[in-house]
């Protein structure tokens, strides 16, 4: 019984942790662009959809909003700033993206003060199922799960089925040749860019209800993020989704069976353990 | 005129590659950039495709400018690139290869699609699913022209399309380019091999120095011996 709940709440962490972190190894593998950044679009999609549901008393209405208003500040940051570093080495883009984190936890702490938000789930997916006799779920943790996968499948498939996916996978081996085949390089990165933030900002707005909407929570899970894109394979959106659910699965057994020194710290030592085999991470994309 | 280029200059950084480049192709004509290897004729079609900004000069594709625009934009117009090294997406199928690269054109000629590219190199056909990397280099030629052939030019540029391949591979691919001639598709090509050249091109520009030191027609070229002793290092 512990076991199988325990292993739902690691494959939900894992899923969430992919959503956030197939837009940052598709940033970082086919951009080579480190968005630190990334954890303040989780947090912008967490705000706007506690923001919304506030004023509107709808979680339905939130979720489009968190979704439009991430993938909008994705695309605006890509056009507006991002564009600019992709050639700039990564110390440069550490500090910009970062500089992004401070300022957008500033304009945060001052729109919506220190205090967390409340996102009060609707009654329909406030209660739990009973997935097995005897072992009732939280029903909301159920939709985050099936959500997640959903999600994944269908970038998998956009990635690997579609001539955009193909456009995607052509500008990341070789931009110039692909533009000179007719693909608007710089239009397809800023989508790209922008279903990563949209992604983001989704799992913010499924965390809310889980977590609290605060200032700088958008920090240890762009930390976990990280953690997920270096086992995968950095550009890989197949590393991306196993390294999630290893990392989701790894982080909460860790937590339950291990003491809470060493369970905290269960990740790093499975990332160095792999990364020590595997230098590339599991799946790694270039060469 | 298809495309008339003027006193084009270019370059990398702070060098300057190109010193006033002027060169042009008719309709259906098929011309050639020839010279020894560092004399500026990848740059110029570099400069052609909108891959490098040129520092002067003018490039018209049927009268309208087009140097400096970005590269999908003269794609899109009807300029095709069979790139240097072939430089095939090796993270893409075969299959993948041509489709990326595939845009119907609603003027001209009978369009190229996915099956007639398959009909003119069938040993595509049989490599489809496969990966572009696996493929030999005879392979890879035939699908970076193919994929090339994919966005429907109106003129495609062949930069060493016959670089490092078997002569049989060679001659198949000179077979397969005559076949394209045919069609009334206008080419510039780039090679080393000057005895295909002379037999299969209308006109020849010789670069040299980032300057064209000669023009003239096969058979002028022919005529002068002293013209491939100097320039061409025969």
């Amino acid at each position: 019984m512990l076991i199988l709940e325990q292993t739902l709440n690691g494959v939900q962490l894992g899923v969430m942790l992919f959503l956030i972190a197939s837009g940052l190894t598709l940033v970082f593998g086919i951009m080579n662009f480190i968005n630190l950044a990334h954890g303040s679009l989780y947090m912008a999609g967490a705000f706007t959809a506690a923001w919304v549901q506030g004023v509107s008393g709808s979680f339905l209405l939130a979720i489009p909003a968190a979704v439009v208003v991430t993938a909008a500040l994705g695309a605006v940051l890509e056009i507006g700033l991002f564009r600019r570093f992709y050639a700039r080495n990564h110390l440069d883009q550490v500090l910009v993206t970062f500089g992004i984190v401070l300022v957008a936890n500033e304009v945060t702490r001052i729109v919506f003060g220190p205090v967390p938000l409340r996102m009060p789930l609707p009654p329909a997916l406030a209660g739990s199922i009973e997935i097995v006799p005897g072992l009732p779920y939280p029903t909301f943790r159920l939709v985050v799960l099936i959500v997640g996968l959903a999600v994944a499948a269908l970038l998998w498939a956009i990635v690997m089925k579609t001539r955009i996916g193909m456009w995607v996978r052509a500008g990341s081996s070789n931009r110039p040749i692909a533009s000179a085949m007719g693909v608007d390089v710089d239009l397809v990165f800023a989508a790209l860019f922008a279903v990563g933030a949209a992604l983001a900002g989704l799992a913010g707005l499924m965390a809310g209800p889980i977590l609290a909407v605060q200032v700088g929570m958008g920090e240890p899970i762009l930390i976990l993020a990280l953690v997920v894109t270096v086992i995968g394979g950095i550009g890989s959106i197949k590393g991306a989704f196993v390294a999630a659910l290893m990392v989701g699965l790894v982080d909460t057994f860790g937590r339950v069976l291990l003491p809470p020194a060493l369970g905290s710290m269960a990740i790093f030592l499975l990332m160095a353990l792999i990364l020590a085999f595997r230098p590339k991470g599991l799946f790694p994309v270039h060469g | 005129m298809l495309l008339e280029v003027r006193d084009l200059e270019a370059g990398y950084g702070a060098s300057k590659a190109l010193f006033g480049i002027s060169f042009d192709v008719d309709e259906g004509e098929v011309v050639t950039l020839i010279g020894r290897n560092g004399m500026g004729k990848s740059t110029t079609v570099k400069s052609v495709c909108g891959l490098l900004k040129p520092f002067d000069g003018e490039i018209r594709f049927r009268g309208r400018r087009i140097d400096g625009r970005a590269a999908h934009h003269v794609c899109r117009l009807g300029i095709a690139l069979v790139p240097e090294g072939r430089q095939i997406f090796p993270n893409l199928s075969v299959r993948e290869n041509l489709v990326m690269a595939g845009r119907v054109r609603p003027e001209g000629r009978e369009p190229w699609t996915l099956e007639r590219v398959l009909d003119f190199f069938p040993r595509l056909a049989e490599r489809l699913g496969n990966g572009g990397a696996q493929l030999s280099g005879g392979e890879q030629q035939m699908l970076a022209i193919g994929r090339a052939l994919m966005t429907n030019p109106d003129l495609l540029i062949l930069d060493e399309a016959t670089e490092g391949l078997a002569p049989l591979v060679r001659d198949h691919i000179w077979t397969s380019l005559d076949a394209l001639k045919a069609t009334g598709l206008a080419m510039i090509v780039i090679d080393k091999e000057l005895d295909a050249l002379i037999g299969f091109a209308d006109r020849h520009f010789v670069v040299e120095k980032g300057e064209i030191a000669w023009r003239g027609s096969s058979a002028e070229l022919v005529a002068d011996p002293s013209i491939q002793e100097a320039y061409l290092g025969v």
